[in-house]
């Protein structure tokens, strides 16, 4: 019995299988989008989890100068000598052209067991290791993109490293970063005894090892908003499955009134309906799964920019299966399947045996439950608002966006009734009447479709705001900070010497570009040395500034801070900075430093070369006549022999950053632009699937006089003007959706805060793309409906008896 | 003669070959009369109807409404006829779901640029729908739903009206009052009437009849 109970529910899809494909299209995009997402989350976080475990740093105690500034040699060979097992490690960031590397220097005699990560045991790659020039080893990813600035390197070998690391001799290391004599901790050798903690020299302080790494923990924000956006195009995608859903379990009310009346058990019918639905999940679940992996893997090198743009952090450009997220990705579209079935499901099993088999009830039900909607939407919005006033942090602003946009979308369908009520009452000609009165009518099967172009379209003005502020603002920004008109690297302080000497009768002003790695508030850092010139005092970007801010950092009595240590460690103005160097100067100004993962401070270069003597002088500024910077460049290039990617001039440092910024965004860019085409096809479905009942709607009507392409103008104007309805309520929600991502989540998620700007213009072009995609998805029932032939329509007519 | 039907046939493909519908059938009507179309399902009652009301086009034959062959009409014009000069009155009587009674009443007379608020009062009294005015179709019984539809063509005053089986979805006594009141309100306005039925009953009361087999006048 139940074999063929249920060869008789699954015929409904051999009869409708445009439903169907919306049904497993809907799921498939929804758990493509999702797994998607959590694909790039986890080959990223893996990444991390690597560089975390190099040289065992997740594992081994190390020993730091407590204010974070390099230890020198001389302190490694006297802890040696009094009997500490420690290890020399040098790490620093080394650019080449514009590829940025972390660098490791070691020690391999001492290097303890669990930090050695690449397999020096043979003898010739020992040596090679330790005799000039050295070796430096890196995987074959980063090795490929050093390219062409590995010219002045050490020879390459491929190892099985992280990307964007690589590993060489400490001396080496020093040599390159320009950093003689100096480290920047050193490494404690578990399997020797140490001596007591207590007889640590002053100055030094043991740190414990971190098993989740920094980068994991300063990305969580990233990839919690990156699956905040994850969870949006899924839930998107899930209006078209409780559509296609919706409707099959409506049509098919006979059918289950007639298979009871046969004998079938509730629970049996249930339990039929269930195993069918989860049959078809499980197929779009898979079908989910490989187009997921397909987006990931084509969106995983705009991610790993964006990582390293804006973290430092070096993420895998390949993706690989993994059985977490796959599994997760099958358990989404079970449970998406489910949730988008639970309302029919629940209305099946309290269905009266003999209840009348009337489509279009589940749409009055929905018609009724409208002020049940409204109380849920307004509710949400006082939920937005209290978490907003009460709540701190990412997850408050997450908890903020999910209330707006959830209670806006709940909200939608009882403002659109109330307007096409209005509309019909205040119609003048028969047609306006009828047409916002069918209108009103039809908007119970189109709700849902309508509330997930609204999400879609808000989500897209929302993040294209924030873009494009961000964009606005980043291009000020660097329009006052990127002053100079060349900026050079040299290789040695000798050279760095001697080009100085040669520039400085030819250009007006040499300023040092000085900066050493530290602590700064218990975060890891830069801090930057900087001369006292009116290209600073009149240019760089303050956020906030103490009277006579440039006087005290030149004097050495004042501290700047980038808005990310201000915000992070809560620096105002006057409040204390410990430096290395030993004591603390107040903070006298805060700049805004768009783009940059990592806290930063200023000094002004006396200050920074009294309190590190050993900051490498490699690289400056310099400003002249613009017009004579080419020919600048090239005189320094022939005359020091210096590589293409040592000397810079503005518009190419300008290039390079407006480059990362565009790809910073280019993944959120990709999500909006797929949520947008899986709302377009939620209409698609909607439109498609009523069409089927439209024809005995508009049947009499074309026998009262009325033309069908005058019918069929009416149906595609009613689309338009149904998406021109949700495009003005996505424009106030996309704003307000802006300002809590600039306000509240970006500020948690990246340490800054932007001033929000707004675009018209790019308004009109949402509305305008949101007019196609409502035309679009009308485009096939309207065109049928258009070449209907009268015999079809007459049928109707036929067919009631 | 407001209506002459001369040598008309349809033709339909099916699975399983041409269904010849109508083989020739000639007709006439004049105004104020009314006619029932009567015969066994399949004969072609509905089909001879939904012709004359301009919703199809026969194979061969000419439709003669008021001295003009409608067969000869293009879309347009014949969207213009059923707007102006025809009223059908369904079985499932087909009311808008979205509007009034009340709008559901005008609209048709709305259509064909014909609104009379008097009349359209006066019918509505005549027709005991003056109490449901502001309901939705929804909220009344098929009986008073059937009662709109009548009420609905002949608010627009058409030269011909057309029902097809009117009363098929109403039981007896209801189905005797409908008929009463449509046609005495057809007669008020001068139309003629064309009404597909099974009901020997009901044919008896129209003022002629026609009996359709095989496609043909028996």
């Amino acid at each position: 019995m139940a074999r063929a109970a249920f060869g008789a529910l699954i015929s409904h899809w051999l009869r409708h299988p445009l439903q169907l494909a919306m049904l497993l299209l809907g799921l498939s995009l929804a758990t493509a989008l999702w797994s998607g997402v959590q694909a790039i989350n986890a080959e990223a976080r893996a990444s991390y989890a690597e560089a975390a475990a190099v040289l065992g740093q997740n594992r081994l105690t190390r020993i730091e100068a407590a204010a974070g500034e390099p230890i020198s040699q001389e302190v490694f060979v006297a802890l040696r000598r009094a009997g500490w097992p420690v290890s020399p490690v040098l790490e620093g960031s080394l650019r080449l052209g514009e590829a940025r590397l972390r660098l490791i220097g070691i020690e391999p005699l001492t290097l303890p067991a669990p930090a050695r990560q690449v397999d020096l045991a043979a003898g010739e790659d020992l040596a090679g290791f330790l005799r000039p020039p050295g070796l430096i080893f890196t995987s074959a990813e980063t090795a490929a993109r050093i390219g062409a600035g590995a010219a002045d390197l050490p020879p390459l070998r491929r190892a099985d490293l992280p990307p964007g690391l690589a590993l060489t001799d400490i001396g080496v290391a020093q040599r390159l970063l320009g950093q003689p004599g100096a480290l920047s901790h050193l490494l404690l050798d578990p399997a020797v005894p140490a001596p007591d903690p207590a007889r640590l020299p002053p100055g030094l302080v043991l740190i414990a090892p971190e098993p989740e790494g920094d980068l994991a923990r300063l990305t969580n924000s990233f990839h919690l908003n990156l699956t905040a956006f994850g969870l949006l195009a899924f839930a998107v995608g899930l209006f078209i499955v409780h559509s296609a859903i919706g409707l099959a379990f409506e049509q098919r009310r006979g059918v289950f009134r007639t298979l009871r009346a046969l004998g079938l058990p509730l629970r049996a019918l249930t339990g039929l309906l269930l195993a069918e639905l989860l049959g078809l999940a499980l197929i779009a679940g898979l079908v989910g799964l490989a187009l997921g992996y397909g987006i990931a893997a084509a969106l995983l090198p705009d991610v790993a920019a964006t990582l390293r743009g804006l973290y430092g952090a070096e993420v895998a450009g390949s993706l690989r299966l993994r059985p977490g997220w796959a599994l997760a990705g099958l358990g989404m579209a079970l449970a998406g399947a489910l949730i988008s079935a639970g309302q029919s499901l629940w209305r099946l099993w309290n269905l009266p045996i003999l209840a009348p088999a009337r489509p279009r009830e589940w749409a009055r039900a929905t018609g009724r439950g409208l002020r049940r909607q409204a109380v849920a939407g307004v509710g949400l919005w006082g939920a937005a608002v209290a978490l907003w006033a009460l709540g701190s942090g990412l997850w408050a602003g997450l908890g903020v966006l999910a209330g707006l946009l959830l209670g806006a979308a709940f909200l939608l369908p009882v403002l659109l009734a109330a307007l096409t009520a209005g509309l019909a009452r205040g119609a003048r000609g028969v047609l306006g009447q009828w047409f916002w009165a069918d209108t009103r009518q039809q908007l119970p099967g189109l709700s849902l479709a309508l509330m997930a172009l609204l999400l879609a379209l808000a989500a897209n003005i929302g993040v294209g705001t924030m873009v494009a502020s961000f964009r606005v603002t980043f291009t000020g920004w660097l329009d006052q900070r990127l002053v100079s008109e060349l900026y050079i690297t040299t290789r040695d302080p000798a050279e760095a010497q001697a080009v100085q000497g040669w520039l400085a009768p030819q250009v007006s002003a040499i300023l040092p570009i000085w900066s050493v790695e530290a602590t700064l508030a218990g975060q890891r850092g830069r801090i930057f040395g900087v001369a006292d010139h009116a290209t600073y005092r009149d240019h760089w970007p303050l956020l906030a500034a103490s009277p006579g801010v440039w006087d005290r950092v030149a004097a050495g009595e004042g501290v700047l801070v980038n808005e990310q240590l201000a915000r992070r460690a809560r620096l105002g103005l006057g409040a204390a900075l410990a430096l290395p160097g030993g004591g603390a100067l107040p903070v006298v100004g805060v700049y805004s430093d768009y783009g940059n993962p990592e806290a930063q401070a200023m000094l002004g270069d006396a200050a920074l070369a009294a309190r590190v003597p050993a900051a490498p002088r490699l690289r400056f500024a310099l400003r002249l006549n613009p017009a004579q910077a080419p020919a600048l460049a090239a005189a320094l290039t022939e005359r020091f022999a210096l590589p293409p990617e040592a000397i810079l001039d503005q518009a190419a440092v300008k290039a390079f950053s407006l480059r990362v910024f565009e790809r910073t965004f280019a993944v959120t860019a990709a999500l909006n632009a797929l949520t947008l085409g899986v709302a377009g096809l939620a209409l698609f479905a909607s439109l498609t699937t009523l069409a089927g009942m439209r024809l005995p709607q508009l049947a009499p009507l074309w026998a009262m006089g009325l033309r069908l392409r005058h019918l069929a103008t009416l149906e595609a104007v009613r689309a338009l003007a149904l998406a021109a309805f949700v495009v003005l309520a996505a424009v106030p929600l996309g704003v307000a959706l802006a300002w809590v991502l600039l306000a509240v989540v970006n500020v948690a998620a990246f340490g800054w805060r932007l001033p929000m700007q707004v675009f018209p213009v790019d308004w009109l072009k949402m509305a305008g793309l949101a007019g196609l995609a409502a035309l679009a998805a009308a485009a096939l029932p309207v065109l049928r409906l258009a070449r209907s032939a009268p015999a079809d329509l007459v049928k109707v007519f036929s067919n009631e008896r | 003669m407001l209506l002459t039907l001369t040598g008309i046939e349809k033709t339909y493909p099916t699975s399983e070959g041409p269904l010849r519908v109508l083989a020739g059938v000639d007709l006439t009507l004049a105004a104020g009369q009314s006619l029932a179309l009567t015969g066994e399902s399949g004969s072609g009652k509905s089909t001879l109807l939904h012709l004359v009301a301009g919703l199809d086009r026969p194979d061969a034959g000419a439709i003669w409404l008021e001295g003009q062959d409608i067969t000869q009409l293009d879309e347009p014009q014949l969207a213009a006829l059923r707007r102006g000069r025809v009223g059908l009155v369904f079985q499932q009587f087909n009311l808008i779901p979205s509007l009034n009674i009340v709008d559901n009443l005008a609209f048709q007379a709305r259509l064909a640029g014909r609104h009379d608020p008097v009349w359209q009062a006066e019918l509505a009294g005549a027709l005991g729908l003056s109490a449901l005015l502001r309901r939705y179709p929804e909220e009344l019984s098929g009986g008073q739903q059937q009662r709109v539809a009548i009420g609905r063509v002949l608010a627009a005053r058409p030269r011909l009206v057309l029902a097809d089986e009117p009363t098929g979805n109403l039981d007896e006594t209801t189905a005797d009052a409908v008929m009463g009141l449509m046609l005495r309100l057809v007669a008020q306005t001068g139309a003629g009437l064309l009404m597909v039925t099974h009901s020997p009953r009901l044919a008896r009361r129209l003022d002629g009849r026609l009996h359709l087999a095989g496609g043909r006048v028996a």
